[in-house]
């Protein structure tokens, strides 16, 4: 764990909570805090060499990251899974392939080395090689060259975080994504802005998507990652839009009386399933983009069914009911039109998601009047809190389903925090202003083919 | 359009009610014959003449026995969209105001604390709106003269993070037109 507290102060200049405990380092201007709670596995040691080749930042702007080699240790660091060694504990900095010694990455105790090279040609495109090694074996498993503009390094960069993570685990790596959220600056004042925003999944690059005087809440993602869908109250009242991220153009989708809330994009983004109190009183219902056609799906006259989640396969959805007395998660299957109460511990549990495989859930749970967000295997029927903070909310997956993200409260002001569904490490992403809130992680994005140059893979 | 095709069924449905459920009362002749032919433009100083509510400078309704204005907040237990017992007489003064002036209407804003999903807090917020709203149409209110919006956990009164905060911010408030 040491070494890890070291490697992310050395590299990141950023302030590390490990177990719990604050250890109040000095840190320039710390963007992300991290807690790291122990864990039971022993996390894979990898070296992350600096990569060869002019400073990037120097030679390209501040566009560029400073160092592709930290923005990988990272990712790979808030995994949880491995452990990344300082930069200046290394004992050389091999920028190709004959210039690694197995042996002495051995003697550190290394299981997998990353080298790379940049080279910045005169049309400031950088071409980035990067060879994976198995120091205990002695070879090399992956090497990669991309071909990027100063922009989009950063993206190259988390795609050679994904290829490291998922040749190590066998689980196709989540770093190279996006999350959207709900900025509120001024809240609480006749001034609040609400923004809504895109950023990396490390929280960098953001960009303002909408910007409103009036709440903006629910934002979702289409599962091509190219539209999203929330909750506006623009006109004064709630309305659902979907915009596009890249062009901005927005389509107001529901704008029925009442509530029109809860927008979430079915598995092959035609449809959009939703919670309208149209009729009375809020009812989950299902609309079809390109027929605009409306269907109900619940029917509970006096119940708020709300917080609709689509199963993997689009065949059920899954939502928060309070048809019992209290709210609890439900899951209902569209064709047999069966619903089938999930969760029974505790008088509140809501806004479920259902993890890939569709064993199981993450949702908010109220345990003696706090609100944490917990994890429930839907086969053997067992509830864990992942959370120990209060007032959690807005719980959503990285699309590989290691880890959720969720909202929760920091000194009074809104933040984002992010868990591993196996509740070994926790890190929060703090923001310099306002109210962060209503976090949604992307779906796996495509990378640019266009900018592979080549790939080379061996068996491990 | 639609919209539009919506409420008026909703007003004639109403009025249908009103004449179906209060035939024993004397507004009904009066309410049959506002849905037969409402008169919009009728000068609200007439109706002024012998008032059992008054209006305040800004047009708001004022408490008919000593001439304050009518609080416009009520407030909620927590999780729950019962109306206080101590707010039905002002309710109903409400009530009176909006039988009194058909001209008027209000909206009624439903509000939650920080506490539990945004979207459950909405559903939670239009659940109280709905209760004024079925205290003040059962009262005789028409429904034309009232409308809801639910802004559930958006729209705190205060924006602290504590039990007192929270009360103030469980509530139900009209914002008259």
């Amino acid at each position: 764990m040491n070494g890890l507290l070291n490697a992310l102060i050395s590299r990141l200049g950023i302030a590390v909570l490990i177990a719990g405990v604050a250890l109040g380092l000095a840190a320039p201007a710390p963007a992300i805090e991290i807690v790291i709670t122990e864990g039971r596995d022993s996390p894979t040691r990898i070296a992350v060499v600096p990569f060869g080749g002019p400073p990037l930042r120097d030679r390209l702007g501040p566009v560029a990251p400073l160092e592709v080699a930290d923005i990988i240790a990272f990712d790979l660091m808030r995994s949880g899974q491995f452990d990344a060694l300082p930069t200046e504990n290394m004992i050389s900095y091999p920028a190709t392939p004959e210039e690694v010694y197995f042996r002495d990455w051995r003697l550190l105790g290394m299981d997998y080395v990353v080298i790379g090279n940049n080279v910045v040609r005169d049309d400031d495109r950088v071409a980035i090689t990067y060879h994976l090694f198995d120091a205990n074996n002695d070879r090399e498993i992956e090497t990669t060259t991309w071909f990027a503009a100063p922009e989009q390094l950063r993206d190259v960069a988390h795609w050679i975080a994904d290829e490291v993570y998922e040749r190590i685990t066998g689980v196709r790596g989540a770093f190279a994504t996006k999350i959207l959220y709900v900025l509120v600056r001024n809240p609480g004042t006749s001034s609040a802005v609400y923004q809504l925003i895109v950023a990396d999944a490390d929280g960098e690059r953001e960009r303002v998507l909408f910007e409103s005087p009036e709440p903006l809440l629910s934002p979702s993602w289409a599962p091509d990652g190219r539209r999203v869908a929330y909750v506006s109250f623009e006109t004064g009242r709630s309305t659902i839009v979907v915009q596009e991220v890249e062009s901005g153009v927005r389509t107001r989708v529901a704008a029925y009386p009442g509530i029109n809330g809860a927008p979430v994009f079915s598995p092959d983004g035609r449809k959009l399933a939703m919670s309208l109190s149209r009729d009375g009183n809020p009812e989950i219902y299902v609309k079809d983009l390109v027929t605009e056609e409306l269907e109900r799906i619940t029917r509970r006259r006096n119940a708020i069914d709300t917080e609709p989640s689509w199963g993997e396969d689009g065949k059920s959805l899954i939502f928060t009911s309070d048809r019992g007395g209290r709210p609890q998660i439900y899951i209902k299957d569209l064709d047999t039109g069966l619903a089938d109460r999930l969760t029974f511990e505790g008088d509140y549990n809501a806004r479920a998601h259902l993890l890939p495989g569709g064993r199981h859930l993450v949702y908010v749970h109220r345990y003696n009047g706090v609100y944490h967000i917990a994890w429930q295997d839907l086969e053997r029927d067992v509830v864990h809190r992942l959370t120990e903070t209060s007032l959690d909310e807005s719980p959503t997956l990285a699309p590989n389903g290691t880890m959720a993200m969720y909202a929760t409260q920091q000194n009074g002001r809104g933040i984002l925090a992010v868990v591993s569904v196996d509740s070994r490490v926790r890190y929060n992403l703090s923001s310099a202003v306002g109210d962060v809130r209503e976090p949604a992680w992307s779906p796996f994005l495509a990378t640019d083919a266009q900018l592979l140059i080549s790939r080379a893979q061996r068996a491990p | 359009m639609r919209r539009a095709f919506h409420a008026l069924g909703l007003a004639i449905l109403a009025g249908v009610v009103i004449a179906g459920c209060q035939s024993t009362k004397p507004e009904t002749a009066e309410a049959a014959v506002v849905v037969e032919a409402p008169k919009r433009a009728q000068p609200p100083a007439t109706t002024r003449i012998d008032p059992p509510t008054r209006v305040g400078p800004d047009n708001e309704p004022l408490n008919p026995s000593d001439g304050t204005p009518l609080g416009r907040t009520f407030y909620f237990e927590f999780d729950r969209s019962r109306i206080a017992e101590a707010d039905l007489r002002v309710l109903a003064m409400h009530a009176d105001f909006l039988r009194d002036f058909r001209n008027r209407s209000v909206v009624i804003e439903g509000h939650c604390d920080e506490r539990g999903t945004r979207e459950y807090n909405l559903a939670l917020g239009e659940r109280r709106a709905q209760a004024v709203l079925q205290f003040l149409t059962s009262s005789g209110v028409r429904p034309s003269q009232v409308e809801m919006v639910s802004f559930g956990e958006e729209r705190p009164e205060d924006a602290g993070h504590d039990e007192r905060a929270w009360a103030k911010n469980r509530r139900a408030v009209l914002v008259y037109r």
